[in-house]
């Protein structure tokens, strides 16, 4: 009998949206994407100058005035710039968290749910490509498909595989070896009904939770493609890019690298809260 | 009772504080002297636990104790003292897999308490731990010193935990449901074990359970707690034969006797329903390069008939097999070898869809009520399961169905919608046999099915399968390592040891006149609800027993001798 146990616990407030409104992570991490989703959403309406307009104002202004966070080396508004890069960021967070997840989700529920070889020859691969970092294995994937913003995303998007389906995997092996799922079997029920019935919601929170955390580094990675140049290219307002194109100017104008930098930093965080609340609110264990 | 050592006074536990605080224990009183055993029993949820934590000050964050505890002229409940763990107190816990530390030797753990507690130095710590070791019936006790915990079997480690306790020379004992984790032939020992210290040591031992057999045997006080208060207390004769309060009454009257007889049982001749012939499964263990390192016979040459309409109990300890014979009958687990028919079916040749269809017939009741229902599921969607897959009721006949199933097994119909997290434990299980019976299966097999409730529930859950036995004709092979249930419930006795059947045959027959020295050892360890039949000396478990083919002794009632 466990300390818990003994303990009667305060029934858990009603709904998911209560649990995870209740945890102050959960909270600054939904305030934050929601933030972000707003801006990508209306950049358009909000962003007050075309970002790809050069010389709108003077080049390297600095943050104040008429340009709120200044201009570039080609004068362009880089509120501008950001507000339009929010939406890029997303995508890019989005699609390639997509791919991994949905991939990697379906590898670990089969090898998990067949066993046999089938699981051996799945995860060895899987453990294959663990062995290489995610850095090598999207720039590879860049080196063959081009460099283009969409080939990064699809880079990034296949690198997380192996980490999403390992996850997925032992989600899925721990349910598949509860009495519920075994008495399902019992009861006759083929492999669609255990799967989609059984298998797929038992995983899923714990997938949602990890795929929360994973956007952040699905957009530091490709991010970090950009900032090598085998991302997105010229004119694209993409954090990454602006980072990188402001390297040479550090010294003359630091904010070009302070503000894309800050604003993926407050991004991962805000994705990083958001996932923990989620995990807090998701997870059974953790309802006071 | 001579010298006080422990007086508990108004001693109140809370969770949470100002308008939530939630009270846990209700002002608790009581005396332990030395030399006493008082026994603190109750259900899940009573406080027992609780009431011991509060002593040895390991209560949780956000609980607090109230009121006195007076020992050695201090009270224990001070926050300002520092608890007298180990050496003024010292605890057993249930969990003997997980109470010792898993990557440090015996030795150490044994001699680091005594050193740190300066007690003794690090050459005469070692020389105590031996004899200690000794003492609580460890032998090669130096060997011992240098293996890990996982080395040794749950009572061994067990033994351990004790002996790490009276190294330090406590005045009190405190043992946390300290049997309950084993098996019963091994409890037998850890109880005498226990009871022996206490004679000879003097300390006194507040023993928490929930087993009216091991109070009976052991206690000499007894408290009863309910929902945090003592509903009763007394000497143990006193609680047995002139239970005052009612609740006491109904935890004793739910316990499963071993004298009460069961339900008569005649012998049918018709065809068996499900036949087994020499079924054989082996585990290997460590395996490399297709070798392997260590082979496991779970089931070894096993043969059975199990007749329409009879429950057949399968009884052994851990490790016996039992749980493995029945997951094969399910066709959870594979057989190497033999076969089994049901109804003239090969069951064991089946696959694909003509399996699946086949599994309507044989449906399983799991131990865990926990984890035997889909958590993102609900209850009728689970029960209506086996519906859906087995038959072709339409939507409005299954929810009908379900309705039906839900208040047969003692739920309301408007349940149906609710998720297992809103049930109680007791509660999952009617629902699992809910949807056990649901597709009108021919064979159930229960795995334990109440292991893991409290006695009064167990008592409810039992009556519900017996109910069903009569009413619906059902068949049944009831697993289990509880003697004084399988009495209860079972028609025919199967007993299994080490993967082999060692006696066979009608309920009465095996419990009157038990031939096999197994099933004699295993009777015996049962401990009896009844503290005027304390038993001085117990026959001693055998390590090894004759595993025979089976020869039948009387009719109908085979022995491997």
């Amino acid at each position: 009998m466990g300390i818990l146990s003994d303990v009667p616990t305060r029934s858990a407030p009603h709904g998911f949206w209560r649990r995870l409104l209740r945890s102050p992570n959960g909270v600054v991490g939904l305030t934050i994407v929601l933030g972000l989703v707003f801006c990508a959403m209306f950049a358009e309406v909000l962003a007050p100058h075309n970002p790809s307009k050069m010389g709108t104002g003077g080049r390297f202004l600095p943050p104040g005035g008429d340009f709120f966070l200044g201009t570039d080396e080609f004068g362009r508004d880089m509120l501008s710039r950001i507000l339009h890069g929010s939406r890029i960021t997303l995508l890019v967070g989005a699609v390639a968290v997509g791919i991994s997840l949905t991939t990697g989700m379906l590898v670990g529920m089969i090898a998990a749910f067949w066993r046999g070889w089938v699981e051996a020859v799945l995860m060895r691969s899987t453990d294959v490509l663990f062995s290489f970092t995610e850095t090598l294995i999207a720039l590879s994937f860049v080196a063959v498909l081009g460099p283009s913003l969409q080939n990064a995303v699809i880079a990034v998007g296949v690198a997380g595989i192996p980490f999403y389906a390992r996850t997925c995997y032992s989600a899925a092996l721990v349910e598949t070896s509860k009495p519920y799922f075994e008495a399902s079997i019992a009861a006759g029920a083929g492999p669609a009904r255990l799967v989609f019935v059984h298998l797929l919601p038992n995983v899923l929170p714990t997938m949602i939770v990890v795929a929360t955390l994973g956007v952040s580094t699905a957009i530091l990675a490709a991010a970090g493609l950009s900032f090598l140049g085998l991302g997105a290219q010229p004119p694209t307002s993409e954090w990454g890019y602006m980072l990188a194109g402001s390297r040479d100017y550090i010294n003359r104008a630091p904010w070009l690298m302070t503000i894309p930098g800050l604003a993926i930093a407050i991004t991962v965080l805000g994705f990083n809260l958001l996932g923990d609340g989620l995990r807090t609110s998701l997870d059974p264990v953790e309802r006071r | 009772m001579s010298s006080v050592l422990l007086s508990v006074r108004d001693l109140s536990v809370t969770h949470g504080s100002g308008t939530r605080a939630v009270p846990l224990v209700h002002s608790v009183n009581f005396d332990l002297a030395r030399g006493q055993i008082l026994s603190i029993v109750g259900e899940s949820g009573s406080g027992k636990s609780m009431t011991s934590k509060a002593l040895m000050g390991l209560l949780p964050p956000n609980v607090t104790a109230t009121g006195e505890a007076q020992f050695r002229g201090a009270n224990l409940l001070d926050k300002n003292i520092a608890p007298p763990r180990g050496t003024g107190i010292g605890l057993i816990f249930q969990e003997p897999m997980t109470a010792l530390t898993p990557v440090l030797t015996i030795g150490m753990q044994l001699t680091e308490a005594m050193v740190v507690h300066g007690l003794a130095d690090a050459r005469d710590a070692k020389a105590r731990a031996i004899q200690m070791l000794e003492r609580v019936g460890i032998p090669n006790p130096k060997q011992r010193m240098t293996q890990y915990p996982h080395e040794l079997s749950g009572g061994m480690r067990q033994r351990v935990m004790i002996a790490m306790m009276m190294l330090l020379e406590p005045d009190i004992l405190i043992a946390d449901e300290p049997t309950t984790a084993l098996d019963v032939t091994v409890q037998a020992q850890i109880l005498d074990l226990l009871r022996d210290i206490v004679r000879d040591t003097d300390v006194g031992l507040i023993l928490i359970t929930h087993d009216m057999g091991v109070v009976a045997e052991m206690a000499e006080d007894v408290m009863v707690m309910k929902a945090g208060r003592v509903v009763e207390a007394g000497s143990v004769h006193q609680i047995f034969q002139a239970p005052g309060d009612a609740y006491t009454r109904a935890l004793l009257d739910a316990v499963p006797s071993v004298e009460t007889a069961s339900v008569d049982s005649k012998p049918t001749d018709s065809q068996a329903l499900l036949s087994i012939r020499h079924l054989s499964k082996t585990f290997s263990g460590g395996r490399a390069f297709g070798i392997a390192a260590s082979v496991t016979r779970a089931v070894d040459d096993v043969s059975l008939d199990i007749m329409p309409g009879e429950t057949l109990a399968l009884v052994g300890e851990s490790g016996s097999g039992k749980s493995t014979l029945g997951r094969i009958l399910a066709r959870l687990t594979k057989a190497d070898k033999g076969n089994v028919t049901l109804a003239g079916t090969d069951l064991l040749s089946l696959e694909g869809a003509p399996l699946r269809q086949e599994r309507r017939k044989i449906q399983m009741i799991f131990q865990d009520p926990y984890a035997s229902l889909d958590p993102r599921q609900s209850v009728g969607a689970a029960i209506a399961e086996p519906i859906k897959i087995q038959t072709t009721l339409s939507k409005a006949d299954r929810a009908k169905r379900v309705a039906q199933l839900l208040s047969r097994v003692g739920l309301t119909p408007d349940m149906a919608s609710r998720f297992p997290h809103e049930f109680s434990g007791g509660q999952r299980q009617r629902v699992s046999i809910a949807r056990a019976i649901a597709a009108g299966p021919e064979l159930i097999i229960a795995d334990e099915p109440t292991s893991a409730l409290d006695v009064s529930i167990q008592a409810q859950i039992l009556d519900l399968l017996s109910d069903l036995k009569s009413e619906n004709g059902l068949t049944m092979l009831f697993i289990s390592h509880d003697l004084a249930v399988v009495r209860q419930v079972a028609d025919r006795i199967a007993v299994m040891r080490a993967g082999r059947i060692l006696e066979f045959g009608p309920t009465e027959a095996v419990w009157a006149s038990p031939r096999h020295p197994y099933t004699k050892a295993l009777i015996d360890a049962a401990p009896v609800p009844d503290p005027s039949r304390k038993r001085s000396a117990r026959a001693h478990a055998l390590d090894t027993f004759p595993m025979t083919p089976l020869i039948e002794a009387a009719p109908g009632h085979w022995v491997a001798l």
